[in-house]
């Protein structure tokens, strides 16, 4: 997904004189390109995420289009009330991109686990909350991000995620994707948890239950219609995602909860439980009980109560 | 006397003026509007029982200086691309900030009777709602990162303009400062100006007893900013010392103000319950007579 997002960045600042990348002293090997074609719109601030956020600001009220970048909750946490108070309040034009969503950096330990950012993101004013599935969505939305004004938090996963679409669809910020149609449930996910999901309806497929899959890197703004329809039309609804409490399956509960419709639900998300011992992204994934067949048994357990 | 849009004529007696036949005219402005805003101030934070006087009359005269004589903006063009951009960090010391906008014409001085009142922009710290005012603030330790991507942005656009940031001496406890004075320095952003209201006054004691800064100008100076230190109510002296910027011209430039929180009302200064009390209207009274107003 870095790979999609600094390619479609290089070629967004070629074309858009605004455009500044600001990094925490992180994205060796990922960011050369952009510091090599636009020397004087990139800044490595540091390591001083504060301070980078800040500057983004301050770059952006003089009218630049600031991508600020780092990993995981770098960028993100470290810096919050810059991110609150500087970026959101003021409704600036400063893109926060996180690398490393969810368990990316696995074995690295809880402070590079990226497990509570869009809860916080998603409650911030102003702010569009962005988690591309795969590396098309990330190069769609990248585009989305730099035409759409205002703040944007935009969360990656990290390198070699597989392509999961295999067409180009058709993406618009606050609005689902919509990867497979069946009508005993719907799967719906937002990030790299997307190839998960769909590997799940096949396992249902396999048993003979057809199950809708929806895409939904756009947490804020939110699609609420495509929530609705799916429990209406499918009565059955999981959401899954590389991330704690707070976020998709959170914002769709919350959509349910207000509404007349009343599907089954549940939620799969990771437990608020800092890593004690090192693991590989799947053996995170596998320790959250998350995985394809944990979602084909969560639909099938929600069919057959 | 320069023309300044906004300012009126002043009926003011003159405080604080030991020699005032050897002033120039721009000093004497310069009196004028310390005194003014300070009277507005006391009459603000008087009326909406707010707090922040102490802070808010400690920076009268490097704001006074400032909005007389240093910084190149329009009231009637807020936005003007090419205009100084000045970031009052401690947004708490609101009152005196808002006075000194109302004055210099960028809003209507009667906004100012409604300080904190329900449904006045003008709330208790400084907010970018209101005309002339970069950056809401008021959370300290977010001004000079901004100021830093301000000037950043002025160098690489070509631009003249300049920036400026107050800071209050407690506020340079927040690490996010420091991150930014490294950055300004390593980046030698000549175009930015910090300056520290250092009155030794923080929220709960005196710097010394809640976080020593000593020796701050060989901090500021160890970071390669070139680093001035000045009597932060002498006019002649701020007006001087402003003019300058930047000293060298290729750093930045901090010039770290002498000051007296509460100055200009002789039972209010070097107190920190003034960071919190109101004047009561007796204390009120007592304060303009002593800036040469009635109530």
């Amino acid at each position: 997904m870095r790979t999609a997002f600094i390619d479609t960045l290089n070629d967004l600042a070629s074309r858009d004189e605004r455009i500044w990348l600001l990094c925490g002293d992180l994205g060796f090997s990922v960011l050369e390109p952009f510091a090599k074609n636009f020397p004087n719109r990139y800044v490595n601030v540091g390591v001083a995420e504060q301070n980078m956020t800040g500057v983004a600001a301050g770059l952006a009220l003089s009218g630049k289009m600031v991508f600020t970048y780092s990993i995981a909750n770098f960028p993100v946490i470290r810096c919050l009330e810059q991110i609150r108070n500087d970026v959101c309040a003021h409704n600036l034009n400063v893109k926060i991109v996180s690398v490393g969503g969810g368990f990316a950096y696995g074995s690295a330990g809880y402070t590079h686990h990226g497990t509570e950012d869009l809860a916080i993101m998603r409650v911030l004013p102003n702010m569009t909350v962005l988690a591309p599935g795969d590396p098309i969505e990330t190069k769609l939305l990248t585009i989305a991000a730099a035409e759409r004004p205002g703040p944007c938090y935009l969360r990656l996963g990290k390198a070699g995620e597989p392509i999961i679409h295999t067409s180009q669809p058709h993406i618009e910020i606050g609005k689902v994707i919509v990867l497979r149609e069946g009508d005993a449930g719907t799967v719906i996910s937002t990030g790299a948890t997307l190839g998960m999901a769909m590997k799940a309806a096949n396992e249902l497929a396999a048993l003979g239950v057809s199950v809708t899959v929806l895409s939904m890197p756009s947490l804020s703004p939110l699609d609420k219609d495509a929530i609705l329809l799916a429990a209406k039309n499918t009565g059955r609804i999981v959401t899954v995602e590389n991330h704690g409490l707070g976020g998709l399956g959170s914002a769709v509960a919350e959509v349910l909860a207000e509404s007349s419709i009343h599907p089954r639900f549940a939620a799969m998300y990771l437990q608020a439980r800092p890593a004690k011992v090192a693991g590989s992204e799947a053996a995170m994934y596998a320790s959250h009980n998350l995985s394809p067949s944990a979602i084909a048994a969560k639909m099938m357990s929600l069919i057959d109560s | 006397m320069p023309e300044l849009r906004g300012i009126r004529v002043f009926h003011a007696k003159l405080h604080d003026l030991r020699y005032p036949w050897d002033m120039s005219a721009e000093t004497q402005l310069a009196v004028e509007f310390s005194a003014r805003i300070r009277a507005h101030a006391l009459r603000m934070v008087n009326s909406a029982s707010a707090a922040h006087i102490g802070s808010a009359l400690s920076i009268a005269d490097i704001l006074s200086v400032l909005y007389t004589q240093i910084l190149r903006v329009d009231p009637v063009r807020p936005d003007w691309l090419q205009r100084d951009r000045l970031i009052v960090s401690k947004g708490h010391a609101t009152s005196i900030l808002y006075a000194t906008l109302a004055e210099r014409g960028f809003f209507p001085l009667d906004w100012l009777t409604d300080y904190c009142r329900d449904e006045s922009k003008l709330l208790g710290h400084v907010s970018h709602h209101v005309p002339g005012v970069e950056v809401s603030t008021g959370s300290l330790g977010h001004g000079l990162p901004i100021g830093c991507g301000m000037a950043l942005a002025a160098r690489a656009d070509g631009r003249a303009s300049r920036t400026f940031v107050i800071l209050s001496d407690g506020e340079l406890d927040e690490g996010s400062n420091w991150e930014a004075i490294l950055f300004a320095g390593h980046n030698r952003l000549s175009n930015l100006t910090a300056i520290v209201d250092y009155n030794k006054i923080q929220s709960f004691g005196t710097v010394k007893d809640v976080l020593d800064l000593d020796p701050l100008a060989a901090k500021w100076e160890s970071f390669h900013w070139d680093t001035i230190e000045i009597d932060g109510h002498d006019l002649a002296q701020l007006q001087t010392t402003l003019s300058r910027v930047p000293l060298e011209g290729d750093k930045p430039t901090v010039i770290i103000a002498h000051t007296t929180k509460g100055k200009g009302v002789s039972f209010m200064e070097d107190r920190l319950e003034w960071h919190y009390k109101s004047p009561n209207p007796a204390q009120l009274e007592q304060a303009l007579k002593e800036l040469g107003y009635t109530s």
